[in-house]
């Protein structure tokens, strides 16, 4: 094998990890151009895609915002329709982009594309600052716990560069962002258009001292926004052989959603709160010596107990709330309003229930956050907060706490359609 | 496996969004089956989910939709890995459709659209509920905005402007009777990721995507190795090359292109350095227009 081959072949199973990112703003905000530019810069751009944008760029400059032109039938109605996922690659990290359109539907979008995010990138134009809908945006990555915000001050050369422009977008910001809790905040003065900042340091910005945004998220540290104390796992399939070779191999499948869980640890199974021990956990590849979230393996458990779908494996002294009551932020996606007294299902974990609406406390403003006490529904993209009634338990756990235990979705079982995202808030 | 530090390779989070995608259907759907046409993507899709309920037997069979355009080393492969596993195939006919007047094949010989209706009447006489494909959403723009769990109405249409929005990894495979779901275990994968996987597992997989010496003709800068299906035409020079598959569809209609890569690490070498996307440089089928890929989808195509 030629040496290119041998680096070629490990470039592609190199120990990297991968980023997941979730972008908002409008196209007025330059967001195409800004993907355009990273999927360019980084190469994820095949020659044949070049030279379509080519042919139907018009003006001097190659077009890198037709980069993710969309679908047909959003050209003809000059809209973006949906989420787009898109990929790239540098030698430190893989990254896979969630592009949320800015204008319709932006809660849903916004929701969807935030939340499997670990970053996400709020685009604001230098020249108009720190608009209704950069807060709105803001908001949503804080509602759904996006753990890391970058606000990409773009167009900073129709500002000649002013540190002035950007120090006021970046103080705004920053005292919006405490009031959200907003863990980690990073402001970058950028262009998209000419690239300045983007994957390299600008020489017109001497006064900025942070790095490129592309720097930014291959260097962003995102290891420790696991949770790895919580251990929660839920039951998604047996696995019963039922082979001469595997006759009393009873396995239980599921990804593991949060803590560590090894051999030899003492277990309680939900809703039983049985306890025994991991006899063993199985990998992709073979036994392991531990596993944690992400990670899809199956559990051995010591002793024979009764164990399906929908149960949950914890540890004795630190399990989740069991519970019919939810208390949760909704975000609203049907246009069909969510009312008191409606009936929907739940999906929560592996177990899915049906849940009444027992009352609508608040519609949130997401321009203002105001609390609007006297709102008697949630229309479609309303945000609102929500006490409902389970048919059964669920385990739960707060959402700033646990991402996977404290969130659900809800679905109309008359249309099948997914009509609402949940996180559960302390009550 | 990287446990020590409690972080995983791409390959691994990859792995494990796939292995939760599969098992999850198998929960939940009442009849799953999985398309396996021999094609590298549906190889691994194959391997996900045997690794996925090991050591039970993968509990749903695999369907190939036959257009009759078969390279044969391809059916080979396919024959020889479902005995392996011990899994059910089940075989729908585009010949056969053609035959009893169901389907006719385009003017160009190009049975690419004709397959959906066969698809779709395979999946009506079994009842399947949910179909899992190994499309992957780096392929094509039309690709880039599907769901992991697509909706498809009894037509099987896939409707991009009424998609059911798709929250963490909670996925909504509920159908009425008559629907179903179209589920893409690959979703997050690239090209690269799939051979990265498959150099990794050291998954065999058929001769075809290995450099060789074939005879080719040159249509419009298309490499067609001459087969079964491709006779060269009047005036065409056959030639001599080294080349490969990057895709395996239709006998008649993929091109190849001109490689050394004798092994899984040497394609890998040359597609780090390739400047063309997968479809573009062999498909004469997505070559006819740009949203060519967005209205098959439409129609019911994976």
């Amino acid at each position: 094998m030629s040496a290119l081959a041998q680096a070629a072949a490990e470039l592609a199973t190199a120990r990297k990890d991968i980023l997941r990112i979730a972008t908002a703003g409008s196209v007025d905000d330059g967001k195409s151009t800004l993907i355009g530019r990273l999927l360019y810069d980084s190469k994820a751009v095949f020659e044949d895609q070049y030279a379509a944008i080519e042919r139907a760029s018009r003006g001097d400059h190659v077009d890198l915002s037709l980069l993710t032109d969309g679908l047909r039938a959003e050209r003809e109605q000059g809209i973006t329709i949906d989420v787009a996922y898109r990929y790239f690659s540098t030698p430190r990290r893989t990254f896979i982009l969630a592009d949320t359109p800015g204008h319709v539907q932006y809660t849903r979008n916004m929701v969807t594309g935030a939340s499997t995010a670990d970053l996400a990138i709020v685009l604001v134009d230098a020249r108009k600052g720190m608009l209704e809908q950069s807060r709105r945006h803001a908001f949503l990555a804080s509602l759904l716990r996006v753990p890391h915000l970058v606000v990409a001050v773009n167009k900073m050369d129709l500002v000649d560069w002013s540190e002035e422009v950007y120090e006021g977008i970046r103080e705004e910001f920053a005292a919006f962002a405490t009031k959200l809790e907003v863990p980690d905040l990073t402001v970058v003065p950028i262009s998209a258009l000419q690239g300045d900042n983007v994957v390299t340091r600008s020489a017109n910005t001497p006064w900025y001292e942070g790095t490129s945004l592309l720097h930014h998220l291959e260097h962003v540290h995102v290891a420790s926004d696991r949770n790895l104390v919580d251990t929660r796992f839920p039951v998604q399939y047996v696995i019963r052989p039922q082979t001469d070779e595997f006759r009393d191999y009873r396995g239980y499948a599921g990804r593991v959603g949060s803590g560590v869980l090894r051999p030899g640890d003492e277990v309680q199974v939900l809703p039983s709160g049985l306890t025994t021990t991991i006899a063993a956990i199985d990998g992709p590849d073979g036994p392991l010596d531990a596993a944690f979230a992400p990670m899809s393996v199956t559990v051995r458990l010591t002793d024979d107990l009764d164990v399906s779908r929908g149960d949950m494996i914890c540890r004795p002294h630190n399990a989740p709330t069991v519970t019919q009551d939810l208390d949760a932020m909704v975000c609203w996606m049907a246009d069909t309003p969510l009312v008191p007294r409606m009936r929907l299902a739940v999906k929560h974990t592996t177990r899915s229930v049906r849940a009444v609406v027992k009352d609508l406390q608040y519609r949130l403003d997401v321009n203002t956050l105001h609390r609007d006490t006297t709102a008697d529904g949630l229309g479609l993209n309303d945000i609102g907060r929500v006490t409902l009634r389970t048919t059964q338990p669920l385990f739960v756990d707060d959402y700033h706490r646990n991402r996977v235990t404290g969130r659900f979705i809800l679905i109309d079982e008359a249309t099948n359609a997914t009509v609402g995202a949940g996180m559960l808030t302390p009550s | 496996m990287t446990t020590a530090d409690h972080r995983l390779t791409q390959l691994q989070t990859l792995e494990a969004e796939s292995i939760h995608v599969l098992r999850e259907v198998a929960a939940e759907s009442e009849r799953p089956v999985l398309l396996f046409s021999g094609g590298k993507d549906s190889i691994v899709m194959l391997e996900l989910a045997r690794k996925a309920f090991a050591p039970a037997r993968i509990p749903f069979p695999v369907m190939h939709v036959d257009t009759g355009l078969n390279f044969p080393e391809v059916l080979e492969f396919r024959d020889r890995r479902v005995a392996e596993l011990g899994v059910e195939l089940i075989v729908a006919s585009v010949p056969d459709a053609i035959a009893a007047g169901t389907v006719r094949q385009e003017p160009n010989g190009s049975r690419n659209r004709i397959q959906t209706p066969v698809l779709l009447d395979a999946v009506e006489r079994h009842g399947f509920t949910a179909l899992f494909g190994g499309a992957r959403r780096d392929e094509d723009k039309a690709r880039a905005k599907e769901r992991v769990f697509s909706f498809r109405d009894e037509f099987g249409q896939w409707d991009p402007k009424n998609q059911r929005p798709e929250l963490w990894d909670l996925y909504n495979g509920r159908t009425h009777l008559g629907e179903s779901i179209r589920v893409f275990p690959l979703s997050n994968w690239t090209e690269l990721d799939i051979w990265g996987y498959i150099a990794q597992e050291e998954i065999a997989i058929p001769a075809l995507y290995l450099a060789a010496e074939r005879d080719v003709v040159d249509r419009a800068g298309m490499l067609y190795a001459v087969n079964e299906f491709i006779t060269p035409k009047d005036g065409e020079q056959v030639e001599r090359r080294s080349v490969r598959y990057r895709t395996v569809g239709d006998a008649n209609l993929t091109a190849a292109v001109p490689s050394v890569a004798g092994t899984v690490a040497e394609v890998i070498a040359e597609i780090a350095v390739t400047r063309l996307t997968e479809r573009g440089a062999t498909r004469g089928d997505d070559k006819v227009s740009d949203a060519a890929m967005e209205d098959r989808k439409k129609e019911g195509y994976f």
